[in-house]
């Protein structure tokens, strides 16, 4: 992984991580809120992104992308799926067959977990609690959660195009 | 006794209850407004002292007590972080105050903002809440247009900005340096303290740290007064002058092996039992219950025998958990081995460690191991002993991690091997006929990997 020295964030990303700034007393602050807009459009913070956000920031690139290794949440190698599906395995979801509904997904889909389907369509995460434990099992799709899923209904359900998260 | 009447949850299930229009509907707002006219910040600091309003994302710190701590006189700025992180497993309160009463969340944080005298509210969301997210922001939107946010708010003076803050999926952002190291965008590695937020927090300013539901209570307080908050819940033990009560209605999580999974407002004191069966319908498909999550799986574990427990800040930790936590009420039924259960907490502390104090990052990763081994049919009667090692070892109790977590991680170990010793023992013995009495060292096997 390295940078190709291109400029990828566009201006409209910039703006909106600008129209950001008056929130907080330093520019360091805007990190992680940047981070967002530019996986939101990106689906992905590839490291030219990191050196742009840092260049919009004045912050070293090393302190942006220290920041976006903590959270193993924005991937940098390649785009994740136009959906993005969280499968929960905590404890809630667990005893009503989240594990099982995990691999069932993975398994009719034909991808691991973390994978991303070869037409870049899906992309399915094993999450921890999605604080949605009152209807386990469950999956976040993007913005959408997915209540008191079968395996069988949750393989429909990640087929269907969804809205982008925000 | 009369039926105890929800507050907290009132607008859930009224058409637009989220809305500006319904919350006034209620008396909201109304609060704030007498406060904003009539009464000094230290009223209101007062006033919730008097409550003996407890925080209710976890610690239970008396939340008029946390404010008192601010500097005196300070310049400013102050800042207020209200902590939407909600990540504790089997947790979801914060969620449906904030998509079915964004506004009582809000009025909560003003008055909150106007006692501490912070004039910048930063409201850490974690990523999984699109719908909070959403609801929310039309509701800040609604507060500005009205005139309960901005500059000199309702002509008193005092002026208040609210901003969203949305977190990137890591449990650690809920513990309150972590999530004020993260707000700044840093790793959100947690800060050894002292010095505490209030005095040193974000930015490097004074600080307080407070939970959604918290600023409800606080709303609810102002609304309803301090009698009325007193008049509800467990009262202090006269016999024990450290203990200040658990007053208030609290919103009860009951989720797993239940009939009726929900979120259930109660009094501060119900116990395991009567939420389960008075409002979760009872264990589900007729079984019988093997143990119960008390607070969130950090917590620990009852077993079936402790159901008639209190659910206050007292109870769980007179048989042996380690506090109410979040009230997340998670029910196990005696068809699920408790193998599985210790498995998916391990598993769940291995992935959010953050991995700054050796003891939390080894000992979570190296208690998953061991139970990734004992299930796999290579446990020994000596992983025990080991894992409780771990357990007891681990932890800002035991002196050894910066942060919370790792005692977190620690408690199910501890409960579940002290509480259900023979299930592990005939487990391993069933499992590894050959192997269960070897005490020398064995190889690992090669692990998926915890992350
Ligand atoms: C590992 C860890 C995770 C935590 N997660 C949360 C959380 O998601 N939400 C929360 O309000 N408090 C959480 N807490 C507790 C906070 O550190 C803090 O005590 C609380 O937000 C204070 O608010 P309160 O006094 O209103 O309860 C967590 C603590 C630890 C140690
Ligand atoms: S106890 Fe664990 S989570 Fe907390 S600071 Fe230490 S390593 Fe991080
Ligand atoms: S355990 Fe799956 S949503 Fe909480």
């Amino acid at each position: 992984m390295i940078a190709q020295g291109r400029r990828v964030i566009t201006e409209a990303m910039e703006a909106e991580i600008e129209a950001l700034a008056p929130r907080y007393p330093n520019r360091r602050a805007l990190v992680l809120p940047a981070l967002h807009i530019v996986n939101r459009e990106l689906l992905h913070v590839p490291l030219d992104a990191v050196v742009d956000i840092a260049a919009v920031l004045g912050l070293p690139p090393a302190e942006v992308q220290d920041t976006l290794s903590f959270y193993q949440f924005f991937p940098q190698e390649k785009p994740h799926g136009k959906v993005r599906a969280f499968v929960c395995r905590s404890i809630s979801c667990a005893l009503r067959g989240g594990d099982e509904l995990l691999e069932k997904l993975c398994h009719a889909h034909g991808i691991h977990p973390y994978g991303t389907t070869p037409d870049g369509e899906l992309t399915i995460e094993p999450a921890e609690c999605l604080g949605a434990c009152d209807f386990a099992p469950c999956i976040l799709a993007n913005d959408d959660l997915l209540m008191n899923m079968t395996p069988e209904v949750a393989v429909t359900e990640l087929k269907k195009p969804r809205r982008r998260a925000t | 006794m009369t039926p105890f009447k929800p507050v907290l949850l009132e607008a859930v299930g009224v058409p637009d209850g989220h809305t500006l229009a319904s919350y006034r509907g209620r008396g909201g707002y109304a609060p704030l407004e007498a406060t904003l006219a009539q009464k000094q910040p230290n009223d209101v600091v007062e006033m919730v002292k008097a409550s003996g309003l407890r925080g209710r994302g976890g610690a239970g710190f008396s939340t008029g007590l946390k404010w008192t701590f601010l500097p005196k006189d300070h310049p400013g700025p102050i800042y207020l972080c209200v902590n939407a992180d909600e990540s504790e497993p089997g947790t979801f309160n914060n969620r449906i105050l904030m998509e079915d009463d964004p506004h009582q969340v809000l009025e909560g944080t003003i008055l909150s903002s106007f006692a501490t005298r912070a004039s910048t509210a930063y409201l850490y969301l974690r990523y999984e809440y699109p719908r909070s997210w959403h609801r929310l922001q039309a509701a800040i939107d609604e507060c500005y247009a009205a005139g309960l946010l901005g500059r000199n708010i309702l002509g008193s003076g005092f002026s208040l900005d609210i901003y969203l803050h949305r977190g990137a999926a890591a449990y650690i952002c809920g513990e309150e340096t972590g999530l004020i190291e993260s707000l700044e965008g840093k790793r959100a590695w947690p800060r050894i303290k002292p010095p505490f937020p209030a005095i040193e927090g974000v930015f490097k300013k004074p600080t307080v740290v407070n939970n959604i539901e918290t600023m409800a209570c606080v709303a609810q307080i102002a609304r309803r007064g301090v009698d009325w908050f007193k008049s509800i819940g467990v009262p202090a033990d006269p016999n024990n002058p450290r203990d200040p009560g658990s007053y208030g209605p609290k919103l009860y999580c009951l989720s797993g092996h239940v009939e009726k999974p929900g979120c259930y407002e109660a009094p501060l004191g119900i116990t395991l039992r009567q939420l389960v069966d008075q409002h979760g319908g009872g264990v589900w498909k007729g079984r019988r219950a093997k143990a119960a999550i008390p607070g969130g799986i950090s917590m620990g574990l009852f077993t079936e025998a402790e159901f008639d427990t209190p659910l206050d800040f007292a109870g769980p930790g007179k048989v042996g958990c380690l506090g109410l936590g979040t009230a997340a009420v998670v029910v196990i039924d005696d068809q699920t081995s408790i193998v599985d259960f210790l498995h998916n907490s391990c598993r769940f502390f291995a992935h959010e460690s953050c991995g700054q104090c050796t003891p939390c990052r080894e000992g979570t990763s190296w208690s998953l191991r061991i139970l990734e081994r004992i299930r796999a049919g290579r446990g020994r009667l000596k992983d025990l002993d080991i894992l409780l090692e771990l357990g007891t070892t681990m932890g800002m109790m035991p002196g050894s991690t910066i942060c919370g977590l790792a005692d977190g991680a620690a408690w199910p170990i501890k409960n579940a091997i002290n509480k259900f010793r023979g299930e592990f023992e005939d487990f391993i013995k069933r499992t590894n006929p050959a192997g269960w009495m070897v005490t020398d060292p064995v190889p690992a096997l090669t692990i998926v990997g915890a992350h």
